[in-house]
Parts: C-alpha cells; structure tokens; sequence
C-alpha cells in the first residue's frame, strides 16, 4: 500500500530524518511511535505531500488522508463546512449541497460517538470538539491510507472508544493505518506493528504481539527507564497540606457553560478536575484566569474577594494558566522559542538580554525542550516541545496558583513523568495546583482531591486513594435517557 | 532561524541595493556622486520617517492609510503659526506633532475601543483629516513662513531627523519590553492577552506614535515647500506601506522591523533617482515602481519557501 525508501529530510541545525524507510500494508494498523522531536509529524507531512524529502522516495497507490497533531479549524466556519472544506457535495453549476453536507457530517459525528449540531460555528467548539471534528473531516476523505497524527491527544475515553470501533471497520474495508500516540495502551490494542523512530533514524519495525510497554520505551529512549518514572507522582502526594484556601469560589455561574461552583484550592494541593468533554471545565479555567470572564459568582484569592477581568489581573494575583489550546492561547507561533518562554513575566521598561537569554536556557534545560537555537522560531519545534515551551512560559512567572488544562497533552512518556515530578514539586513548595485532565490515571495519581464535572454543575468529590475509575466515569457520564 | 530568516531577507535588500546602485553608476556617470547621493537620501526622508511609523502600526496586524492626509494636516497647522516673527520656531513644530499624535491616538482609540477595522478606521480619517486641513487653510496654501522654520526642510537636517527616527526606534523594539509586546500582539492576540499584556493599550501606542511620526514628516515637508499645502501627501501611505513591506514586515502582523524598513525606503528612492537621472518620463516611472514593489515582496517570498 505505502511504500517509504530512504527519505532523509534536514532542516536548519536539525536533521530530522535520516535514511528512513517504512512499508504499510492495506487493512492493518502501523503504530509510529517515538519520543517528541523524533521525527514521527515530519515523516507524516512528507507522504502526505505537505513537506518535500531532501532524498528518498514514497509510493503510494491510493488516497491519503491525514488527521494533523496541531488543530487547524476554519474558526469562522461551520462544523459541516470544516468538515467538507476541499471537497463540498455539489449539484450542477457547482451549487453547493447544503442539506447533503450537513446529512453527511451528523452521520459522521455521530459515528464519532458525538452529539453536536452541524451548523454549529467552529469558534464555539473546545479543542476536544475540534479533535473530534478533524477526525470526521479525514473519515469524509474516503482515503485508502489514513494518517492519524496524535487523533487523541485530546478528546476523552468515551470518543476513544468510538475512533477504536472506526478503525477497526475501516481495517476490515482494508483501509490502512498510520496510528501516532504518547499512549501506550493505544498502540496496543490497535496496533499490528509498530515503528519506533528516534532522532530521525529508523530503530525498529516490529509486530505489536511480541512488544510489550517496557520492551517498547527502551526502543524509543534508547536505554532502559524505570518503569518506576511513571508513577512516581503517586508517593509525592503524600505531602502534608496546610489547610488554607488561596482560591476559593463561590457559586460561580457562566450560563450555557457552567452553573453554581462552589471549590476551594489549599496551598500545597493538587486538585483534579475530571469530566467529560464538554463538561465545561476549560470554561471554568478561563473564567478564573480572566480569559472570558464568569456572569456571576465570587473568586476570592486568600480569602479576599477579587475581580477578575482580564488574564493581566490573574497574572498580578499570582495565577497561571496552561491552556489546553496552545494554538490560540498559548505561542506566538512566528516568534523566537526564547522570546515565547520569557513573554508573560518581562519586568520593568527594558528588557535585559543577558538574563533573559539565561532564563530562556534554563527553562529549555529544564523542561529539556529539544531544539538546536533559542532562536528558532517556536512553530518549528515538535509537537510535544511546543507544549512544554508553554509550560515553561507559565512556570516562569513564578504562579502561587497554577492552572494546567491538559498539561501533557501530546507530550512523551519520558517527559511526562518529569512534568508529573515538576507538578509534585510545586505543590511541595506550597504552590496551589488547579489539574484538569482527560487522563483518568493522571489525575489519579496526582490529585490529592478530585472533583468530577458534569455538564457544567460540580457532580462529585472523590479521595483519588480510593476512588476507581468507573466511579470517576458514573459521575461524568451525563445521564441517560433524554 | 526566524533572525537567519530576518537576515538574509535583509541581506538580499542589500545586495538588490549594491546591484542597482552598481548598474546606475555604469550607465549614469552623476549617481555615484556626493551632492546625488545626498539627494537620493533627503528625498527619502519624509517617506522614511512615515514608513518607520507605519511599521510599528504594521507590526501590531493593522494598518494606516490616513498618513498622506496627516501630512497635510499637519503641514498646513504647523505653517498657520510658522509666520515671520510670530513665535519661536518650537511652537509650529511641536503643534505639527501634537496634531499629528491626536489624530494618530484618535486612530487607535476607535480601533481599540469600537473595534473598528483599521483598515476603515484610518480611511475614515484620511477623509477627515483632508478635510480639516482645507478647512484650516481656507482651501488655499499657507505661505510666508520664517527663515528659522524653513531651515528645518533644508540641507541635512530631514536627514539627520530620519537618522534620529529610525535609531530610536530600531533601539525601542528591540530593547523595550513595550516594543515586543507589539510583535506579540501581531503574532497572536489571544496568546499576547493571556500572557497578560494590555493588548489594547499596546496598539493604541502603535497608531499614537504613527500619527506623532506622520506630524513630523508633515512639518519637514511644510518647510521644505516653504508653504502648508492642504493638498500635500496625496498617497504617501502607500508608498510607506510599499516600503515597510519590500523591506520584509508582514502584512499580517509579528515579523519585521525597522531595518527592513529603512533598505527599502532606500531602495525605492534609489529607483526613483535612477529613473530620474534617466530621464524617463513620470508616467512610465509609476509603471516601473508599481512592477518593483511587488517584485520585490514576490522574490522575498519565494526565499522564505526554499
Ligand atoms: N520547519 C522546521 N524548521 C526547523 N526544524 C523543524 C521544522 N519542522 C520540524 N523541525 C524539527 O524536526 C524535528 C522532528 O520534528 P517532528 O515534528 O517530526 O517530531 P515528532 O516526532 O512529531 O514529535 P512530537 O511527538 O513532539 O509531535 C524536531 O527537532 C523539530 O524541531
Ligand atoms: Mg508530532
């Protein structure tokens, strides 16, 4: 079906991939896995035809479509019109048709195990819902290879499950697949084989049935890693939390997104926030943090009350915010990566290039962001390191109250136990954490309380020691029977 | 990367520059001459320092058309007070400048506050200001200005000012944190709000010292003319924009700088002397320009992709 031969594609100071070759055989499912920055997005751009190799050809005797790790909605456009951009049912004369597009894109969501209007403006969407329509809008190709970069990097178990049932029927329509993932139990269950790259070379092509979770990160980081990394954030926990409330709201209501919160966040404390898509939880994040203010209800920030308005007067009470949208809220994608780390916590007129040169390193150290210039502009780094230069952005301005909306979203799982590991040490430092996450066993193990969202209203809190997942998912489920 | 990016694209303006420079000495035995090539210079000057204004405007994602009409207006204010033995030279030239600051901050105050396209924004107050400069003159142009006022427009003096505009403003964006938070802003609002910055105080000083800039210019060609011409600058935003963007500023806002912008107010001046020293009429001079500017923004384009 695809036939990859020895591509090799360098950029600037960096060769992101070296002699590459890659074969993919109709109806199976072909994992390409690897660390961030390895090269997995630039392979895919090049047979796709987005991107052109230095050398090396591929052959591919079919239709591809790709499902991009970085969201690219038309935001002024429709759901159905994002959905068929390039490709609109028309009748004769080019008329477009409307009622067939719209017909076709509720067939698709729905597939997607999604419930949302067609006609519905791409702006109003959160990034799990954009996801969800990207993974439609590749579907609507009717390609023989499907590319799906990072598909759920974002959305929650429930739209998982139904890509999952997808996949398997497009493999029996003998359909192939290149599947790009951070998480491993995807890559098992859906896998057939699995490529790992790293630092652009081929490592290894294998079947799935003969790897297993360890076998796999040694072929992906090269030498061996405790399993003990990953969970490590668990032991953390236990950190004695002294019991006063930085933040606390009060029935805080933003109608249409959420309705009467009522929480309290103690210095020292993790606390998890679970849900669904669309239960509103990033809306509560951008109200706290000023981005679109709530209509009604009360911050207080040590126990006094505050206005909120705009993100400039979250930052001046020391709270951050890690935006799950690192597109729009996140990077200045034309801007220098040192220039990105440092812009929230600039002080006074002039800006002092030495130091700031200084931080910039530091945080790259630090967060091990890979890239060979802190000059590079930051929309050429990786997926995963684009996120971690946000990460370190928020981190510098030294926050009291840290926000993080799907902090490891599409980021390594190397790198991710030592975001686990930073997220423990600010809480030990007596820094007050706001975790939302779609991943129940993150949440799980970082949490010292966990609240469930459901549709806007808090529905549950639960002591993360004991609580299971499926009672995590009892709570979220919104209630059936309409 | 993104400065190497910077650099050459600065660094083909260069060599475009030393090209034609080159081929004009070759043809044209007065172009490398001291007297030409402090004309070429001075006849830059007054669309050098609008092009450095526009540039902060440009950074920012807007943009400016009301320059040429500024020019007039403030041409005309500055002139009514530069009168023989009225008061000292200071005054016209400082209410050249204010009026040119207001009309720049009323600018931005619409675009911030009424969110207002700046795109109708400023063609609303190009009308107005072109109107408001006839309307001071009495339609007719204002003459007899003082020795002291007319010295500004003369000699060195539009050059040096354009040294000195271009200087501090090169030294702000790349030093103040104000002046990268309008690259910031550019790159991507929502990003530059979360991280705090006041976005709409940040572009109201873009279109604030735009306008301030554009009053300056309009005083160096008041005096230059030695009249207040109501009808002065009719499309001098235009060519500032032209030379902001050959000299690799986005239209779109978030790259570029005042460097760019100086090669290419250069470039476009070197162009128009060449032709001038040619010989070649004004009407196909317009032809060539026009085929220049957007030449010259297709060859840097065409680099940035390979
Ligand atoms: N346009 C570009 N200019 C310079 N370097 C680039 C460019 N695009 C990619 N790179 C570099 O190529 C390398 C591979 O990047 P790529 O996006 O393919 O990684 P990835 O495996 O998809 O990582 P992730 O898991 O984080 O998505 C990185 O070091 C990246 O910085
Ligand atoms: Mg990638």
């Amino acid at each position: 079906m695809l036939q990859v031969r020895n591509l090799s594609k360098s950029f600037p100071g960096v060769r992101a991939l070296d002699n590459v070759s890659l074969d993919v055989a109709a109806g199976s499912v072909h994992a390409l896995m690897g660390e961030n920055g390895a090269g997995k997005s630039t392979l895919m751009r090049i047979v796709s035809g987005l991107d052109t190799a230095d050398t090396g050809e591929v052959r591919c005797s079919g239709r591809i479509a790709m499902i991009h790790q970085e969201l690219m909605p038309f935001r002024d456009l429709t759901v159905a019109e994002n959905i068929f951009m390039g490709q609109e049912p028309t009748r004769r004369f080019g008329w477009l048709d409307k009622p067939a597009m719209h017909r076709e894109a509720q067939r698709l969501l729905e597939h997607l195990g999604m419930t949302l209007s067609p006609a519905r403006p791409m702006r109003e969407l959160s990034v799990a819902q954009m996801q969800t329509v990207e993974i439609a809008k590749a579907l609507a190709r009717r390609a023989e290879l499907l590319i799906m970069d990072e598909p759920t990097s974002a959305i929650s178990e429930h739209e998982v499950e139904a890509l999952f049932k997808i996949i398997r029927d497009l493999k029996q329509c003998g359909v192939a697949i290149i599947y790009i993932s951070h998480k491993m139990d995807e890559i098992f269950r859906t896998a057939d084989t699995v490529t790992v790259l790293r630092d652009g070379r081929h490592v290894a092509t294998q079947p799935a049935a003969e790897l297993d979770e360890a076998k796999l990160i040694a072929l992906m980081v090269g030498r061996e890693l405790s399993h003990a990394a990953g969970t490590a954030a668990t032991t953390m926990v236990v950190a004695a939390s002294v019991p006063d409330a930085v933040l606390e709201v009060r029935a805080l209501t933003k109608p249409g997104k959420f309705h009467n919160i009522n929480f309290a966040l103690r210095r020292g404390e993790i606390l998890g926030v679970a849900g669904l898509m669309g239960a509103g939880r990033t809306d509560l994040a951008h109200a706290i943090f000023g981005l679109a203010p709530a209509a009604s209800g009360e911050i207080l920030i040590n126990g006094q009350p505050v206005r909120i308005r705009r993100p400039a007067d979250a930052l001046a009470r020391g709270i951050a915010l890690v935006s799950e949208d690192r597109k729009e809220f996140g990077l200045v994608p034309m801007m220098s990566l040192k220039h990105n780390i440092t812009l929230a916590s600039l002080r006074g007129w002039l800006i002092d290039h030495r130091a700031e040169n200084r931080v910039a390193d530091e945080q790259i150290r630090a967060l091990s962001i890979k890239s060979h210039d802190r000059n590079q502009s930051v929309n050429t780094l990786s997926g995963g390191n684009q996120q971690k230069v946000v990460i370190a952005k928020s981190l510098l301005t030294a926050p009291a109250i840290l926000i993080l909306d799907e902090p490891t979203r599409g980021i390594d799982i190397g790198a991710k136990a030592e975001i686990h590991a930073i997220i423990g040490r600010l809480a030990r430092d007596g820094k007050a954490v706001l975790l939302i996450s779609s991943e129940l066993p993150e949440l799980l193990a970082l949490s010292d309380r966990l609240l469930v969202m459901r549709e806007g209203i808090l529905t549950a809190e639960l002591d993360p020691r004991r609580a299971t997942q499926e009672e995590i998912l009892q709570h979220a489920m919104p209630v059936s029977g309409e | 990367m993104n400065s190497l990016k910077v650099w050459l694209s600065r660094f083909g303006l260069v060599i475009a520059l030393v090209v034609i420079g080159a081929t004009m000495a070759v043809v044209h035995p007065a172009f490398l001459t001291w007297p030409n090539l402090l004309n070429v210079v001075r006849q830059i000057s007054i669309n050098g320092i609008l092009a450095v204004g526009v540039t902060y405007v440009l950074l920012t994602g807007g943009v400016d058309l009301s320059l040429g009409s500024l020019v007039a207006l403030t041409g005309v204010v500055a002139a009514s007070f530069a009168h023989p033995g009225e008061y000292p030279v200071f005054v016209p030239v400082l209410l050249g400048v204010l009026a040119g600051t207001a009309c720049g901050a009323v600018n931005g105050l619409v675009v911030t506050k009424g969110r207002v396209a700046p795109f109708i924004v400023t063609l609303g107050m190009m009308t107005v200001a072109r109107g408001l400069a006839l309307v001071i003159s009495g339609g007719r142009p204002v003459s007899n200005l003082s020795e002291e006022f007319k010295w500004i427009g003369n000699g060195p003096v539009p050059i040096l000012i354009l040294v000195a505009v271009a200087i501090v403003s090169w030294v702000f964006l790349a030093n103040l944190k104000l002046g990268r938070h309008i690259y910031a802003v550019g790159g991507n609002e929502n990003a530059a709000r979360a991280s705090g910055i006041n976005v709409e105080r940040v572009k109201l000083f873009a279109y604030t010292v735009c306008g301030s800039l554009a009053g300056l210019a309009g005083v160096v060609l008041a005096s230059r003319i030695t009249t207040g011409q109501p009808n002065a600058g009719a499309g001098y935003e235009l060519d500032a924009i032209a030379a902001v963007v050959i000299g690799g500023t986005s239209l779109s806002g978030g790259v570029g700088g005042v460097g760019g912008t100086i090669l290419g107010a250069l470039l476009m001046g070197v162009i128009n002397n060449g032709l001038d020293l040619l010989n070649v009429s004004p009407y196909y001079q317009a032809i060539v320009k026009g085929i220049i500017i957007v030449g010259a923004v297709w060859l840097d384009r065409r680099k940035e992709k390979s």
